[in-house]
């Protein structure tokens, strides 16, 4: 076996590894990494400062992959100096290593432009988990950070800073934004775009000095303006690094001088990713280093015949809500320019074409299309019928059909270069029915994740067993599944309707995304959230349940079905003297009163002086009860007390869906408590609490959550339940498609059997927001608008 | 515009951004929106079963009636959802501000006012067509109406 010393644990160095492992064993494998992490994506760093992903999330390769390939790893190395004649390393800690073959994959730093005080403490780069880990570290709402560089990486470093709660400048040398990847048009959509996200744009400035006594206080320009900051990250670009390709005497200009094997100018010493010049170009991207990876992988191998010609530049922007999709040569001055710009949906493309094939392409606002003209630039399409096309794909009749149409040959996955063929293989032939699976078998999708959608409709069209692992999109407006999004609004720390919609939806919403949303914010920040009332279905906004004829009924809370002679007498003058037109015993042990106008829906709630039965609202109903061992001598249980005790636990919240309970003190079940979402039965010496059960629209038998001793217990297993529901459950998802779709086993191992920290979670969530819950009708009295239950009179009297 | 009367109806800030809210005026009985930039006002019975509009949620420059979820544009007045229908639609009204006030202009009495249900079928005539088409019988009571919106949210 030789030895292969690797220089770089990043994902060039191992990118080519794990394609030298594909071949028959003939190396003995030592890695050396100079940061003290395992293999992680450095793409997806974006994500972690943004809190989109946690840092464990974006391990490429964990320690039973080194071991599994007896990799000797050493961690927190850095390779100071090659020999080449000797054929050692010599790492900083002074041990030397020897070698039979060498592979540099040392990537890139950050180039640091002439500025006065780089040396300042609070200036940072943004190319390590590191950087990201202290970047995240000072982050805070007292923090005016400035990004210096407007390119791909300093505008993903300004949104992650953001999101971290930072006030954001980014400060520009050109006067366009990403002027690599845009042009000028583009690149103004951009700025709306960043701006309307709160990150403040300053273009064509040049940086001149850093200032402050020790720490960074501000940033002087070249014009004399400055502006205070407390931290500075510098990402205006990067620089190859080849010190040890100089030490080692191979050709170095730019970067590592490789040919198209990719090899160096020294036989036993390889370079890849970043660190090389590949016909005069130095790449910064993801997918050039996989297509080198594989390139090296048969050249090192004796497998010397794959030639790397070259990558087409493709760039991504990771902000989510800004999609920005660049590629190949859109500013080719002989090309034909065809443009698409619709300024209030902040659309923009424009596309090249050179002698009737695509020759480069701008996408900013909408990127869903990307890979057809990826498709386009790498394979050199002719474009003929197809350039009628061109700016908007022909329209599909299902969306199968577009993965359907694409040639076997296409790539799917640009980074790791991953044709269709290969995904359908993989599907027939290795049983892949899941984007997880998939993942795991040809590495689709694990670079930029820009072909997670394409790779998800190829599944679905193809696998005979496709398991969707993302729920459903909830609603076209903002076009996420609903656990993801709770995931967003929770990291991105959202609390208001409309931010979501501007940030991740289409700016607008409607009547099936505003309410869900509404919903997530007070459930998530436990009431703690900005209530947009205009976000509300009417009946929320008034607190009354709307009628056929536009009025409205009022249920007051009669908890447990309990009333009493005062409150009877009230409900009855009420009645009276707004002459409520029906008045009616529900099915739910409590009194409507039906045909109500809206304005006086505040008078009758101060009259009635009860609370909320909140009749009308996805929220906590009633409690059903019989009367148990008070009267009943069947009784085992005070069913009453304790169905009691669970409404005033519950009321006032909401929840994905309406929540009906019931407490029975005896298995003959006269408050029907197996068909309701929550359900109490009292049994001899205990209860059952039992979950899931309906009697609407569908009949379901409830199943039983546990049986525990005391009413204590019970109503514990009943909290965590039901809190487990309302963070869990999609929006106008009942309980009992809930337990069905989550399996009653499930619900248990995460409610009534999990371990400690998390039912305390539970528990402690639930109590936050019943701490914050309010009587809805005290709205009555104090109401959050003026005109919130008025008809408005004008102003002056018109004549009919 | 010279055939509208207008009137003074209510400052802008008694209409909270992306709601609408009902006022009696010239016999009429209107649902005025304020959509932020702007405010816009149409006959507050949706062209179904006459839900009021100004009750509904507003969904960019159209409004949801919250009875079974018809989708009007606040625009022309014209039945978005179900599109097939879009020939429907209810009366529009012009607005303007002027000192913080919102102003509606109601047609004056006599032909020709440029009032969009002269071009659009109003509700009575709309009752008819849906028969004719057999679509969404009328309801017989609140509850079944509800179910029906729900089904809706939850396609």
């Amino acid at each position: 076996m030789k030895r292969l010393v690797v220089v770089g644990n990043g994902m060039a160095g191992m990118a080519c590894v794990e394609q030298i492992l594909t071949y028959a064993p003939q190396f003995q494998l030592t890695v050396f990494g100079d940061e003290t992490h395992l293999n992680y994506n450095r793409v997806m760093l974006s994500s972690v400062l943004a809190g989109e992903k946690a840092a464990d999330d974006i391990v490429i390769h964990n320690h039973e992959w080194y071991r599994a390939n007896n990799i000797d790893l050493h961690v927190g190395v850095r390779i100071v100096d090659v020999n080449a004649r000797a054929k050692t390393v010599t790492g900083d800690d002074g041990r030397v290593t020897p070698y039979d073959t060498l592979l540099i994959a040392t990537g890139s730093s950050a180039w640091l432009p002439p500025i006065d005080g780089l040396d300042k403490n609070g200036v940072f780069a943004f190319r390590t988990l590191d950087d990201t880990r202290e970047l995240m570290r000072r982050s805070g709402p007292d923090t005016r950070a400035v990004v210096i560089g407007g390119g791909l990486l300093g505008l993903e470093a300004a949104r992650g800073l953001q999101v971290q709660g930072c006030q954001v400048t980014v400060v520009h040398l050109m006067a366009t934004l990403m002027e690599r990847q845009l042009d000028r048009d583009g690149g103004q959509h951009l700025v709306k775009k960043m701006e309307q996200l709160g990150v403040k744009v300053l273009l064509g400035r040049s940086t001149k000095a850093i200032r402050g006594k020790n720490h960074v206080e501000r940033v002087e320009f070249a014009d004399g303006e400055a502006i205070d900051a407390n931290l500075v990250v510098v990402a205006a670009g990067i620089r190859p690094n080849v010190d040890l390709g100089r030490k080692a005497g191979v050709a170095v200009k730019r970067g590592i001088v490789v040919n198209d094997y990719m090899e160096t100018s020294d036989p036993d010493i390889f370079a890849v990713g970043e660190c090389v010049e590949h016909r005069g170009i130095c790449y910064g991207l993801v997918a050039p280093l996989f297509e080198q990876g594989k390139v090296l992988a048969a050249t090192m191998t004796g497998h010397r015949g794959p030639m790397y010609a070259g990558t087409v530049q493709a760039a991504k922007l990771k902000i989510m809500g800004v999609d920005v999709f660049s590629a190949g040569d859109w500013g080719d001055s002989a090309a034909d320019q065809i443009r698409y710009e619709d300024s209030s949906r902040g659309i923009y493309k424009k596309v090249a074409v050179r002698d009737g094939k695509l020759a480069g392409v701008i996408l900013v606002g909408d990127t869903s299309d990307s890979h057809r003209y990826m498709d386009w630039l790498r394979t050199g399409t002719e474009l003929g019928d197809q350039r009628g096309h061109v700016l908007f794909p022909p329209p599909s009749a299902d969306a199968g059909l577009d993965v359907a149409e694409m040639a076997d040959s296409a790539t799917v996955c640009g980074c790791v270069g991953v044709t269709k063929a290969a995904i359908i293989a993989a599907i027939h032939d290795r049983g892949v029915n899941t984007l997880s699976q998939l993942k795991e078998c040809t590495r689709a999708s694990t670079g930029c994740g820009s072909c997670t959608a394409l790779c998800q409709d190829l599944l679905r069209a193809v696998a005979p067993d496709f398991e969707d692992e993302k729920k459903k999109v909830m609603c076209a407006c903002v076009p996420f599944g609903e656990d993801r999004l709770r995931e967003i609004l929770r990291s991105q720390k959202l609390r208001s309707v409309q931010e979501v919609l501007e940030i991740y939806g289409n700016g607008i919403g409607c009547e099936v995304c505003k309410p869900a949303l509404s919903y997530m914010l007070d459930m998530l920040w436990c009431g703690d959230h900005d209530e947009d009332r205009s976000a509300r279905f009417i009946n929320d906004r008034v607190h009354a349940n709307i009628q056929k004829d536009g009025t409205f009924s009022v249920v007051p809370r009669i908890r447990g079905g309990v009333t009493s002679p005062d409150e009877l007498r009230r409900i009855a003058d009420v009645a009276d003297k707004y002459r409520v037109p029906m008045v009616k015993i529900t099915g739910s042990q409590r009194i409507d009163l039906l045909g109500i106008k809206k304005a006086d829906l505040p008078k009758i709630w101060a009259d009635l002086g009860m609370p909320s039965g909140q009749a009308y609202t996805k929220g906590v109903r009633m409690v059903k009860t019989c009367v148990g061992t008070e009267f009943c001598r069947f009784g085992t249980q005070d069913s009453t007390a304790a169905g009691i005790e669970m409404e005033r636990r519950f009321e006032q919240l909401y929840t994905p869906h309406k929540v009906k309970m019931a407490s029975v003190g005896c298995p003959r079940n006269c408050a029907e408590a197996t068909v309701k979402d929550i359900g109490l039965i009292g049994v001899e010496g205990g209860w059952q609490v039992v979950v899931g059960g309906a009697a609407g629209k569908s009949v379901r038998k409830a199943d039983l959550l546990t049986t525990v001793e005391t009413t204590e217990k019970a109503l514990e297993a009943a909290e965590l339940f039901f809190q487990y529901y309302r963070e869990n459950a999609n929006y106008l998802e009942r309980t009992y498609d809930f337990v069905e779709r989550l399996g009653i086993e499930k619900v248990r191992k995460e409610t009534v059997y999990a371990p400690e920290p998390a039912r305390d979670g539970l528990l402690d969530r639930l109590r936050k927001s019943k701490a914050r819950a309010k009587d809805a009708w005290q709205e009555g009295r104090t109401p959050r608008h003026p005109t919130q239950f008025a008809e408005i009179t004008p102003l002056e009297r018109v004549p009919v | 515009m010279s055939d509208h009367a207008w009137t003074r109806v209510t400052p802008c800030d008694n209409i909270p951004p992306r709601e609408g809210r009902a006022v009696s005026l010239a016999g009429r009985e209107i649902a005025v929106f304020n959509l932020g930039d702007r405010f816009l006002a149409v006959d507050n019975r949706c062209p179904h079963k006459a839900g009021p509009l100004a009750d509904g949620i507003v969904t960019g420059v159209s409004v949801v009636c919250p009875l079974h979820t018809w989708k009007i544009s606040l625009i022309d007045g014209r039945v978005e959802r179900p599109s097939s229908l879009d020939e429907l639609g209810v009366t529009t009204y012009p607005t303007r501000v002027e000192d913080g006030v919102v102003l509606i202009g109601v047609p004056s009495a006599g032909p020709g006012g440029d009032n969009q249900v002269d071009k659009l079928q109003d509700c009575r005539v709309g009752g008819l067509l849906l028969q004719e088409r057999g679509l969404d019988p009328p309801c017989s009571d609140a509850g079944g109406c509800v179910s029906s919106s729900e089904r809706v949210h939850r396609a």
